[in-house]
């Protein structure tokens, strides 16, 4: 909501001045967006008119002027192309400062000049200009051009909450200013105008529940193409508005001066009586904006005998609008229920200054007064004789009694306000009430539509006593400590593990591309935005790897060699019951495994770096198995289990996606459910065993493709209670091994806890690792 | 007796001669050795009257003194030498760099949820969280948002493409539907954070497509908006470890909660908006059975990259979603 601050003022003027005001305002909740003067300041600038205009003797493009300024004339020598003789126009006097010019006394090419005859642009009153502005043939020699063109005066735009639909309109403002200040009110005048007429208008209301409250009138012999006046152009345009023709701007300023939104109608356009009805579904009508819409049966129309002629409480149909060649119109002022008018508009893609204040609720006390306010305006600026209003009214909206206990109040604000000033309050905003035993019963007046509930009470009555005065209290309560399970870790356990082996933390957008989630993921439907911000951003991730390749991809073009990243955050897949979100923690590294340096030879990232770094996040071992992955190397891929749970995927970016990426050397990824990092135990005591662990070397021989994993797993699950641990420590190829085969060496200690072993207890175990080996693997002692 | 004086002299000039121990042991042979001068001058001794023997024996032993005197000066001057071109030897450029290690870090907008959770920690906050993709209900309805309520166009929401599904999803709006869900699942008294990513249509250089909220919810007996503002003052004097930094609260309007406000702190002399607040309104407490006769609360809502950007004074919104190591690794403490 913008607005001119002297038009605020002519209804109430407050001892406030300009920033006050704003301050009040905001303080208030009608929330200052922007405060600024209409005109920069200046001064020595008056209404001049131009006596004589001669070519200048030595330049082509200057005129020497003889300007009356209304004490005298001047000499001025002006450049502007649209100087001529009889024109008014704003002059700077010697003295004067404009923004950024000083005025004085000059030569101009050997000709004196006293003064300098103002554009637009010069005055700051417009950003671009075409010549020196020229003023109406009226406007009064030697006055001063700010008191001409009301330059002392600023628009304020209001950030209005849905709530405050009664501030939608000077009236609705000023009323607040009067409850906030205590200043006097001046209102509109309301004349009931003399009809001069016999031209009436019949409705007919079918959709009573949607408007409870219709008048229109005609009036006849109107001059369609009379000047809007000065002042209200000004005003209009100060709140935003264009003017149109002197008939829309009338309705435009009801509509900011009252908040009433208010339609004309060609009278001669339309086609026998006027029916406020819901539309067949399927109707059309072309609108004001040169569209035509298809109507629903819940859209709410104005129709005429053919058809509707106005969308209701939205926009008005072309064919019936208004135009110059208009003589007679039928003016409506009607009160559409917001509940029939919520969301309308936006179903249609059109907001309007109509609709917007409709859907959030127009005063329906005031609907016949616009009428009248309008009829005024309408026979003074176009002329005319004005028909009788006609009236069709239904049950309009009670305002229910709502109650306001004191003592709630002052429990729910926590503050120390008498029943005396409550009431006072109460009564600054127009409520009427009575009150018992610190009980107020309240009504709300026709222009609030948000006091339903004793909370809207309290809330407007802190407003009013002001937030500012409502103390900052530590609230007394209860303490209990905090229970944080010690078995589990927190999400930033997880981080500080990344951030201490060198990752550096990222924030993508949950929201990718398609394209990687099909080459990524292999996943071909993934769920997706009904209205993505762009089309590179219209999915939601199933994993974190593309946003971390998209991060990889934005540093190494900017010079960066070496990478470390990971990110923590939620992937989306769907499920049988409904959308799943995973709290996922994905890695990549990339480049060289230490940044460059003098001290150590630098050698590249490989699967096993990664692999330190995933085992690092596990409580428990984790265990990594030989799986296929779309994004990854199919030699270099490994899904990671947790137990029987699989919990992610470790692995090299697939050589396809790492040329496409336009990656120079490998990329190694990791992707994890975050809560399988964040199971732990609570630590339990075992007995140290007092007698020492046997050891046993054991190289095995065994093709290329046995993975040790295996091997120790067949170990594992032969559960010999005397083993403690079974471990590689050689991975060994070359001489002395046959080719496509390799080398393992396995550490293995066993240990008794209640004795020393002897020789043939090891030699039995050892027997039997050997046996499992070879039968499964056909591994044999190097 | 023989003077044995000379030996000294002798002795002094053979150890000079002597570069190391084993060659200064070899010298030492000759005076102290089993058939060194002086070892033979002392068995001489025996050859001597009883008379004579005191006499000779102590001019004997001030020589022999003096010759190990010598030998241990030798000695000690040829060890130090020796350790000294260790020393030298072994001396390094201790201002060449560390072994470098790759530094990792935080983001700002986890150090920022961090420093929150910490600080509402400390007086009593859990965290909560909440789904990001939201059903309509939770997101608006049950926050006393109904159908084609205009308060829905002040989030430009993005919306889920749930096929056949009837049940409109949206991506999360703001965080609030954390509490309705937390509500649901427990009872009072509450006090929770939930911080988290959050979703509008909208996209320049101030707005971004996915920002960072923090919900606050407090709910007891005996909470008031004097209290929110106690808390809330309290955490922005501390997050900014600022005394002086003084918040504002203005009516405002959100439909979960009433009163509403906007709280704008002090910063540079000006007022900036850091969040949203209010007492949470009865429909929301009854669509989650809390009785709102016993039970009142407050909630709160801040933007985290707004904090993050004053704490750290970061500039552009932009930054923090560029991912851009130059600017991250600024955040590494």
């Amino acid at each position: 909501m913008q607005f001119s601050e002297q038009w605020l003022r002519s209804m109430v003027n407050p001892s406030l001045d300009t920033a006050q005001l704003g301050h009040a305002l905001t303080m208030a909740g009608l929330e200052v967006e922007e405060l600024s003067p209409v005109a920069p300041a200046f001064s020595h600038v008056v209404v001049a008119e131009i006596m004589e205009a001669a070519k200048h003797p030595d330049a082509d493009r200057l005129q020497v002027c003889k300007v009356n300024v209304g004490e005298e004339i001047l000499q001025i020598v002006c450049g502007a192309s649209n100087a001529r003789v009889g024109i008014k126009i704003p002059c700077a006097l010697v003295g004067a400062e404009l923004p950024g010019i000083q005025i004085k006394q000059a030569k101009v090419r050997g000709v004196e000049s006293f003064g300098m005859l103002c554009s637009a642009k010069e005055l700051g009153i417009a950003t671009e200009a075409n010549g020196i502005l020229e003023l109406p043939a009226d406007a009064p020699v030697g006055q001063d051009i700010r008191e001409y063109l009301d330059l002392n005066d600023s628009t304020y735009t209001l950030k209005l909450t849905p709530n405050r639909a009664d501030c939608l309109s000077i009236l609705g403002i000023a009323r607040d200013v009067v409850a906030m200040t205590g200043a006097p009110i001046t209102t509109p005048e309301m004349t009931t105008a003399t009809i001069g007429s016999n031209l009436t208008k019949a409705v007919t209301l079918s959709a009573a529940e949607a408007c409870p409250a219709y008048y229109g009138r005609v009036v006849e012999g109107v001059n369609a193409q009379a000047k809007t006046p000065d002042w209200m152009v000004r005003r209009l345009e100060r709140s935003g508005i264009r003017s149109i023709s002197a008939l829309v701007d009338i309705t435009n300023y009801v509509l900011l001066e009252l908040g009433q939104p208010m339609h004309a109608f060609d009278h001669a356009l339309l086609q026998g009586d006027v029916a406020v009805r819901f539309a067949s579904a399927g109707e059309k009508l072309a609108l004001l904006n040169d569209t035509e819409v298809t109507l629903k049966a819940d859209d709410l129309v104005i129709a005429d005998g053919h058809g509707p002629v106005a969308l209701a409480g939205v926009m008005g149909g072309k064919p019936t609008s208004v135009t110059d060649a208009t003589q007679a119109i039928f003016l409506e002022s009607a009160f559409f229920t917001p509940d029939v008018m919520a969301g309308k508009a936006r179903r249609l893609g059109l907001s309007t200054d109509s609709s917007y204040r409709f859907e959030r609720g127009v005063d329906f006390g005031n609907t016949l007064n616009a009428l009248e306010r309008a009829t005024a305006l309408v026979l003074e600026i176009c002329g005319g004789q004005a028909g009788a209003v006609t009236a069709v009214t239904a049950q309009l909206p009670v305002r229910k009694q709502v109650t306001l206990r004191h003592a709630y109040l002052l429990s729910i604000l926590g503050i120390d306000v008498s029943l005396a000033q409550v009431g006072q309050l109460l009564t600054q905003l127009g409520f009427v009430y009575t009150e018992a035993n610190g009980v107020f019963n309240v009504s709300a007046p026709s222009f609030r539509f948000d006091i339903a509930r004793e909370e809207d009470l309290i809330e407007e009555v802190a407003r009013l006593h002001g937030y500012e005065h409502i103390p900052a209290l530590t609230p007394v309560a209860s303490q209990g400590m905090l229970v944080a399970p010690e078995a589990t870790r927190s999400k930033h356990w997880l981080r500080d593990v990344m951030v201490n082996h060198g990752y550096q933390e990222v924030v993508t957008y949950s929201f990718v591309d398609a394209n990687w989630e099909r080459d990524l993921y292999g996943n071909s439907q993934p769920i997706a935005l009904k209205n993505p911000i762009a089309s590179n951003l219209s999915v939601m991730r199933s994993g974190l790897w593309g946003g971390l390749l998209d991060a990889l991809d934005y540093n190494l073009k900017r010079q960066q060699t070496r990478a470390m990243l990971f990110e923590l955050g939620a992937r989306y897949e769907k499920g049988a019951q409904g959308f799943v979100e995973t709290l996922t923690l994905s890695g990549l590294v990339y480049g060289g495994v230490l940044p460059e340096q003098w001290a150590v030879e630098t050698r590249a990232f490989d699967f096993y770096d990664a692999k330190a770094h995933v085992e690092a996040l596990f409580a428990q071992p984790v265990r990594f198995a030989v799986e296929q992955h779309p994004a990854l190397h199919p030699g270099q891929s490994a899904r990671i289990y947790l137990g029987d749970k699989a919990v992610g995927w470790l692995g090299k970016l697939h050589p396809q996606w790492q040329q496409q990426y336009g990656l120079t050397s490998a990329c190694y990824l990791f992707e994890l459910d975050a809560d399988a990092g964040l199971a732990t135990q609570v630590p339990a005591y075992n007995e140290v065993s007092k007698f020492l662990p046997v050891r046993r070397d054991l190289a095995m021989v065994v093709d290329q493709t046995v993975s040790a994993q295996d091997m120790i797993d067949a170990i594992i699950s032969e559960q010999i209670p005397q083993l403690q641990t079974v471990k590689l420590f050689d991975v060994y190829h070359g001489k002395g091994v046959p080719e496509n085969k390799k080398s393992l060496a396995f550490l293995v200690l066993m240990q008794d806890t209640c004795k020393t072993m002897v020789d043939e207890e090891v030699d039995t175990i050892v027997a039997r690792i050997l046996n499992n080996w070879s039968s499964k693997f056909a591994a044999s002692l190097r | 007796m023989a003077d044995l004086n000379h030996l000294i002299a002798e002795a002094a000039q053979d150890f000079a001669a002597c570069h190391d121990v084993p060659a200064l042991e070899n010298a030492k042979a000759k005076y102290l050795g089993k058939s060194g001068a002086l070892t033979e001058a002392l068995k001489g001794l025996g050859k001597l009257t009883a008379e004579e023997r005191p006499a000779a024996g102590a001019a004997i032993n001030v020589v022999k003194q003096a010759v190990e005197q010598a030998l241990n000066e030798r000695r000690d001057s040829i060890l130090a030498a020796a350790q000294a071109k260790q020393l030298a030897s072994e001396t390094i450029d201790v201002t060449l760099p560390a072994r470098a290690q790759s530094a990792g870090g935080l983001h700002p907008v986890t150090l920022t949820l961090r420093r929150v959770e910490e600080l509402f920690h400390s007086i009593g906050f859990s965290v909560a969280d909440g789904p990001e993709i939201e059903t309509d209900f939770y997101n608006f309805t049950a926050l006393n948002i109904p159908d084609n309520h205009p308060a829905r166009a002040m989030h430009d929401t993005f919306y889920i493409d749930s096929g056949n599904d009837s049940m409109e999803h949206v991506l999360r709006t703001h965080t609030s539907p954390v509490q309705v869900h937390y509500m649901e699942n427990n009872t009072p008294p509450l006090k929770i954070i939930a911080p988290g990513r959050v979703y509008r249509v909208d996209s320049d250089a101030t707005h971004s497509p996915m920002f960072h909220q923090v919900e606050g919810l407090w709910v007891d007996e005996q909470i008031s908006f004097a209290n929110l503002k106690g808390v809330v003052q309290d955490f922005l004097q501390k997050f900014f470890e600022r005394d002086d930094l003084t918040v504002r609260f203005r009516p405002s309007f959100f439909p979960f909660t009433e009163p509403s406000a906007e709280m704008d702190m002090s910063w540079n002399g000006g007022w900036l908006e850091i969040g949203g607040c209010g007492m949470v309104h009865p429909e929301v407490l009854k669509h989650v059975n809390i009785d709102s006769e016993k039970y009142r609360g407050f909630a709160f809502g801040l933007g985290v990259e707004r904090l993050a950007m004053l704490r750290y004074g970061v500039n552009d919104l932009r930054h923090f979603f560029n991912n851009d190591l130059r600017f991250l690794q600024q955040f590494i403490k």
